[in-house]
């Protein structure tokens, strides 16, 4: 809730890690700082007099959503889609396949995902998925080192990615050129990668033309941009830059996954199966279709990245598993007054930083308008984090503030300033809290 | 007739008055007013220094636009998305390649939208007005709310 909306409004805000901002800080690549900037505005905000932040519970666990809602007039569930979608296919348990998603939380310092010891032996990675994310880790998977050691990446993966043999990473679609999720900034990033150069197959980008004509603009700027790597003749400097880079990605369309294929030692991934599948219909809501014809390639690390998915909470809130959200109505969750949701639960796991936040301005709306209308009734009093505290160290949770969060943060910060980084994460919960002194 | 003629004249005269208030201003300093309607309609003025871009502008005189330029001018976000005045979108400076693709995707994108980051300000701007985007979500709340009016 904007402080600049409501003069009295109190807001807590309860986290289940102990430090804050969530993607910004474990989804967001450690190559992209610029979109980080958002934590500053965060940052007033939680310094604000009437906003406080409460790391280090687990709302469902330690705390369930009915006793919130006993202790606030309103609840704003926001906790996004943790969950991958999984491929389902035979094979996806061998060792050399993860969701792209670990691998980022494992190269951005995400707690869970600090052990994970990704296998980087193979020469081609495969990714399945043509979204941002797949672009993320493909970038991250190519980019020279010393464009990622001025990153806040973890010293872990930085080491782990100074030994790794991948030189070429394929990002493998179900469909078309034209379907393809991601967005443009990424992929001219992509392009402009130094020491990589691009693999487009020229026949997968000729005559797209027609169909561009009655695109929207992003699409089909994004359609251009593809099409002029693909079939125009570089210019000097860059064909230059291709012809001396020693890493390539590309762009592989019309396969869908079957099976990932053991390697000769039974354990690990040695390559995928994929059905070869062309268009039914046209536009976004093409659909793949097997053609009967079957491909392999062989590749020891295997990253999807098809999407997320949220989870239900608490079994006390409603959940429509099928499309992955809690039901609402403008942010209102249904048959649940003074029940509210924003961002990935909301509306489903798709947009970037400006979507979610226009969701959550939403939201708010929603709020303010029912404080106005007098649904959300304000003469019961509530004790808000006062009346759950106790109840909380009872259970042996000890919530973090945001000035422990700032104590964390000095100290990355400053062992980050010794090898010349913004910060080095602190990844393991127990050395946070030690930090803070819990 | 003659209301038009009468209209005409006003706006003869009204573009003369402007012109030369747009003269003394920029004789006497590089303060430029300008002005952004906000979300809801209402207008809010500024006096920019020339040079400053749209987004220091907003925040150096702290108008209140929520969320905008969430990037802080890096880029990175498309928060700062603004609508010009047909006029002022041609004589502003040419867009680069990067702001297209940050352009591409912002909400409520029209023919003349920029990013207010990437628009510094200049001494012809005094006096133009730019548009702050409305949200989807207000867009579809008006849907919503127009669906529920009608039933
Ligand atoms: S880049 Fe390897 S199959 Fe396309
Ligand atoms: S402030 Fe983020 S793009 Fe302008």
């Amino acid at each position: 809730l904007p402080p600049q909306h409501h003069k009295l409004a109190e807001v807590d805000i309860y986290e289940k890690l102990p430090v804050p901002f969530g993607l910004v800080r474990f989804g967001v690549a450690p190559d992209h700082p610029e979109v980080k900037n958002v934590i500053n505005t965060f940052t007033q905000t939680a310094h604000s007099d009437r906003c406080s932040y409460y790391g280090n519970v687990t709302v469902g666990k330690d705390v369930m959503v009915e006793e919130l809602r006993q202790a606030y007039h309103a609840v704003v569930l926001s906790y996004g889609a943790e969950d991958n979608r999984i491929l389902g296919i035979p094979g996806e348990n061998l060792s050399g396949v993860y969701t792209a998603r670990t691998l980022v939380g494992w190269y951005n310092g995400l707690p869970e995902n600090r052990d994970l010891e990704p296998d980087l032996s193979s020469e081609t990675a495969v990714v399945l998925g043509q979204g941002n994310v797949a672009l993320d880790v493909a970038r991250i998977l190519l980019s020279p080192l010393d464009l990622l050691r001025k990153t806040d990446i973890t010293e872990n993966s930085l080491a782990a990615l100074a030994r790794s043999k991948v030189k070429r990473v394929c990002l493998i679609g179900r469909r078309g050129p034209l379907q393809v999720a991601f967005t443009i900034k990424e992929m001219r990033e992509m392009i402009n990668l130094a020491g990589t150069r691009p693999l487009l197959d020229p026949a997968d980008f000729m005559g797209l033309g027609d169909a561009l004509k009655d695109a929207p603009r992003p699409r089909k700027r994004l359609t251009e941009l593809m099409v002029k790597t693909a079939l125009e003749k570089p210019n000097e400097k860059e064909a230059g830059r291709w012809a001396a880079a020693t890493r390539e990605w590309g762009l592989t369309f019309f396969r869908s996954p079957l099976e990932i294929l053991p390697a000769a030692d039974g354990k690990r991934a040695g390559g995928i199966r994929m059905a070869v599948t062309r268009l039914e219909g046209s536009g976004e809501t093409a659909k793949a279709v097997p053609t009967g014809e079957v491909q392999e390639l062989e590749s020891g690390l295997i990253l999807s990245s098809i999407g997320y998915r949220s989870l239900p909470i608490d079994p006390s809130v409603p959940f429509d598993p099928k499309q992955g959200i809690v039901p609402n109505i403008l942010g209102r969750v249904e048959g649940a007054p003074g029940l509210y949701c924003s961002g990935w639960v909301k509306r489903g796991p798709t947009g970037v930083i400006i979507t979610t936040m226009n969701d959550s301005f939403g939201t708010a709306q929603s709020i303010l308008e029912d404080l106005q209308s007098g649904t959300l009734a304000l003469s019961d009093s509530k004790g808000g984090f006062g009346s759950l505290r106790s109840v909380l160290h009872s259970r042996g949770i000890w919530p973090t503030t945001f000035t422990d969060w700032e104590k964390i943060d000095a100290v990355e910060v400053a062992k980050g300033k010794a090898v010349g980084k913004p910060r080095e994460k602190v990844v393991d919960p127990q050395e946070m809290l030690q930090l803070i002194g819990h | 007739c003659l209301s038009h003629t009468h209209t005409a004249l006003r706006q003869i005269l009204d573009a003369f008055l402007i012109q030369t208030t747009r003269q003394a201003a920029m004789e006497t300093n590089s303060l430029v007013t300008v002005h952004f309607i906000n979300r809801n309609g209402e207008r809010l003025t500024a006096t920019a220094k020339e040079g400053e871009s749209m987004l220091d502008v907003v925040v150096n005189q702290n108008l209140n636009i929520d969320g905008f330029g969430a990037c802080e001018g890096t880029l990175a976000c498309s928060t700062c998305h603004l609508i010009f005045e047909e006029d002022a979108f041609k004589q502003v400076d040419t867009v680069t390649d990067e702001e297209m693709d940050m352009l591409d995707l912002a909400y409520g994108l029209t023919d003349t939208s920029r990013l207010g980051c990437q628009v510094c300000i200049k001494k012809w701007m005094y006096g133009i007005t730019v548009q702050v985007p409305m949200e989807v979500s207000d867009i579809r709340r008006q849907l919503e709310v127009g669906k529920q009016s009608k039933q």
